[in-house]
């Protein structure tokens, strides 16, 4: 940047001239999405583009509560059934009306879409619709189910006259892909672009850009220098070793806020001789980490707040549970646990391993901001309680096939691990039944529960949980449940991931909790 | 001739179908693609119909059979992540990946031959020595540095072009290229010159000894003798014949640069092959991986054949055929 002093001027000059076409806008993304065909790929980057053309019966705003999308209200009717009121007068970009027919045949499109490598069948399962009139449609499970309008707000809602039919190469090439979103799509360039232009007729709140250019830039550096150089107005996920030079810098302004991600450590509490945990000197041992003793030993030797600021750069928030503040169904008991080397040793003796005990944490680097580091801070710290701890990382493609199914008979192969959980629901029963609950394929539970962790107790209380309709009191059991795996040190939570994302001065973005970019979170400050 | 090129054609199938087994079972030792696929949300019972879905639940000897049968009528296999045919993916891709292999090849000649003549003529002049070091580092800085150098020096710093992405195209004698408009052009300029760098210097070092070389042969000294004016003897005598090792590594050069672009096309996000290769070898979108690689190994095959005919073609002392036909 030494540059920059000299020829400041001319780049000054370049950036001047940018408002003129203010009206446009233009973003880096990180990831690409696979497909403009919302039902294709439940993955965040497909479920981030699709905002913009659809919309949804339930939107989820920036701190991921729920919020009247193409449905106005919604409520159960009995303990099986849930009434939604559509929005009346709203056109599809083909002028086509939105009615009840639209969400019948979207529910039935939606888990279907040939090779979709990840459906949405996750959401739809165990779910009906029936259409009581134009405007009225009911929702039924076969038991009671609190989280249907969570569910209901992951799904896109497409057409019945050009999207529901429509293959997913007419959805990319732009013939199906007409929704009821703020935005129209115009191109769509694998590997290069993604075009939208301003639906007039939006429902809701206009947006300001006309015209909006997707494209993504994986690289972090360059994506950088694109913001930088002016061919970007705003990139998402800036690197963490940039957020602090371009705070300085007073051509950017960043916009941050705290995401869903807990970044945490999965410990092997099934296996009494787990193949990454040693005694002295290499030999065999009797699983320590089924000890709740070692359990928080463990997690009072990590200094979360040193992971926080050196290691992450300021940009994390430390963790006490499994999501932050503000959630629904979080704790108003549990902080995050104090550093405590000395404490930390003193458990460790009580638990009968005074010099400790050899471990290998196992973690992936390139899938969380600054993954191996964190693992490598922890072996670090582990070790200074006497816990030699070795650090072994690896890429995501293999880390994670590994770590859930690596073992003899599709077992989960580690012993301990660093991974994270963003919730899409944006409520705590979705890490709790999907990493703590007893891991029961039939029922669907623990399908992330690499440390293969089981609690009778705590299974009743979720079971419980979610099958309370009444929201004060499920907030409460969830929250209750939470506390019960947290004193039980199921998993250790080290930190929540804050994202950042940088654009030009003079706009800001909304941060989201779901770490999605959207052109309408955009705003000209 | 005829005889030979049958002979040639059927190594390569024996070559290509070699590849595809080493390439297939490798990328099927690495990792697990369900878990690159499939929404952290999902159940076990979603994950188990992903797996099926893909049909990774077979045996992979099982898996290559079918591959195999559909290699043969043309069916490379689907991109998991895409769910649309590699192939089609791969071709898709292909047209900004050899606009920008041509234009870094013809940046190599007009700037390396040049500089590479400099160099030779006049070697112990300074211009010559700093053209040589030069050469040196364009050889040996990483790609991946240098080219985010430039884009800090020509985009952000002096804000003189962009830095990322491809421009417009246009369609000109029915092509369809990015290189028929300004905003193209702007575009292509800084990853073609990162992707250039080591061809260059590769040029203007073959170039130089090439000229060092041939300056003291017989020919040059009697067309010296015979009064010719030195534009000639360097502009003809000298450039015909230092001209065919240079074609030779060039046309070599091409090869790599359109198969193995992957770096420079990251860092400037190019959308051509390279990136999509490295894209689907981390996201391990194994259908196209080894698609790709099949279809290099084609690239590589047909490019040997035609330099071997062409060789014939242009030297009469090649004579194509097995020493024992």
């Amino acid at each position: 940047m030494k540059f920059g002093s000299i020829l400041g001027p001319v780049l000054a000059s370049t950036l001047m001239a940018v408002p003129a076409f203010a009206e446009e806008l233009t973003i880096g993304l990180a990831s690409e999405p696979t497909a403009i065909d919302p039902h294709f790929h439940n993955l965040g980057p497909n479920n981030a583009m699709s905002r913009h053309i659809f919309d949804r019966l339930i939107l989820q705003n920036e701190r991921q509560q729920l919020e009247p999308g193409l449905a106005v209200s919604w409520k159960p009717v009995d303990d099986l059934t849930w009434e939604f009121k559509l929005r009346r007068g709203v056109k599809f970009h083909d002028g086509s009306d939105f009615d009840a027919d639209d969400v019948v045949c979207t529910w039935d499109r939606a888990p279907n879409v040939p090779n979709s490598p990840s459906s949405f069948g996750t959401y739809t399962k165990g779910k009906t619709v029936e259409k009581i009139d134009d405007h009225t449609v009911h929702f039924k499970s076969a038991a009671p189910y609190p989280l249907m309008a969570n569910d209901v707000s992951t799904i896109t809602i497409v057409s019945d006259e050009g999207g529901c039919g429509g293959t997913t190469a007419e959805f990319n090439d732009g013939t199906a892909a007409v929704g009821t979103g703020p935005f129209k799509f115009v191109d769509y360039t694998p590997g290069d672009s993604i075009v939208v232009e301003r639906n007039d007729d939006y429902w809701g709140e206009r947006p300001i850009w006309s015209k909006v250019t997707f494209k993504p830039i994986k690289s972090g550096p360059a994506r950088v220098a694109a913001l930088l150089a002016g061919d970007v107005d705003m990139i998402a996920a800036v690197p963490t070793a940039d957020v602090a030079t371009l705070s300085r810098n007073d051509r950017v302004s960043l916009s941050q806020g705290v995401s869903n991600r807990v970044i945490y450590l999965h410990l092997d509490h099934a296996r009494a001789d787990s193949p990454y945990v040693k005694a002295n000197g290499g030999g065999p041992i009797d699983n320590p980490l089924r000890k709740l003793e070692v359990r928080r030993a463990i997690s009072m030797a990590i200094n979360r707040d040193a992971i926080v600021d050196r290691v992450m750069e300021g940009v994390a928030i430390k963790a006490g549970q499994l999501l932050p503040d503000g959630f629904f169904g979080v704790s108003d008991n549990l902080a995050p646990v104090e550093y405590d080397p000395d404490g930390a040793r003193k458990l460790l003796a009580q638990a009968g391993y005074p010099d400790g005990f050899e471990l290998t944490i196992h973690g992936p680097n390139d899938r969380y901001i600054n993954d191996a580091k964190v693992a490598e801070a922890i072996g670090q710290m582990l070790t200074r309680v006497g816990i030699k701890t070795a650090v072994e990382t690896m890429p995501r493609s293999v880390y994670f096939g590994r770590a859930s199914r690596g073992g003899p008979n599709d077992t989960p192969e580690f012993s301990f691990i660093l991974v994270g959980w963003g919730a899409g629901s944006g409520e705590a029963s979705s890490p709790l039944k999907s990493l703590i609950a007893t891991h029961a394929p039939d029922k669907g539970w623990g399908a992330s529960n690499r440390g293969r962790y089981s609690n009778p107790r705590f299974d009743a209380l979720l079971e419980r949980a979610l099958s309370t309709v009444d929201a004060d009191r499920r907030d409460r059991l969830l929250a209750e449940a939470t506390e019960l795996a947290i004193g039980d040190v199921a998993i250790i939570p080290t930190h929540y991931q804050v994202s950042t994302w940088g654009a030009r001065k003079g706009l800001k973005y909304a941060a989201r909790t779901d770490e999605f970019t959207l052109a309408i979170g955009v705003s000209k400050e | 001739m005829t005889a030979f090129v049958i002979r040639r054609l059927m190594q390569a199938v024996l070559v290509v179908f070699l590849m595809s087994l080493i390439v297939f079972f490798g990328v099927n030792v690495i990792g697990d693609p369900v878990d690159m696929l499939i929404s952290p949300d999902a159940d076990q019972s979603e994950i188990e119909r992903t797996i099926r879905a893909l049909g990774l639940d077979r045996p992979i000897g099982e898996q290559y059979l079918y591959f195999l049968k559909g290699v043969a009528s043309g069916d490379f296999g689907n991109s998991f992540i895409f769910g649309e045919p590699a192939l089609k993916l791969i071709l898709q891709h292909m047209p900004a990946t050899v606009e920008l292999a041509l234009v870094s090849l013809i940046m190599a000649v007009i700037l390396g031959i040049p500089l590479g003549f400099i160099a030779g003529l006049h070697p112990e002049r300074r211009l010559s020595r700093g053209i040589m070091a030069a050469s040196i580092l364009g050889f040996s800085l990483p790609t991946f540095w240098v080219g985010l150098m430039l884009i800090m020096l020509f985009a952000v710093t002096l804000g003189w072009l962009p830095s990322t992405g491809r421009g417009d195209t246009a369609v000109f004698l029915g092509v369809e290229s990015s290189l028929w408009t300004r905003d193209g052009l702007g575009h292509i300029f800084l990853p073609a010159l990162n992707l250039a760098l080591t061809n260059i210097s590769l040029v203007i070092r073959l170039t130089r000894a090439g000229v060092r070389e041939t300056m003291h042969q017989d020919y040059i000294k009697f067309a010296r003798a015979k009064g010719l004016p030195e534009s000639r003897v360097v502009g003809v005598h000298l450039m015909k014949n230092i001209l065919i090792p240079i074609v030779t590594v060039l046309g070599l050069e091409f090869g790599g640069l359109l198969a193995f672009s992957v770096v420079t096309e990251t860092i400037f996000a190019w959308p051509g092959m390279g990136k999509l290769l490295i894209d689907s070898l981390l996201q391990l979108d194994r259908p196209v991986v080894v698609a790709y690689l099949m279809i290099i190994v084609l690239f590589f095959v047909i490019i040997n054949l035609v330099v071997d005919i062409l060789y014939s073609a242009l030297d009469p002392r090649v004579r194509l055929g097995d020493r024992d036909a």
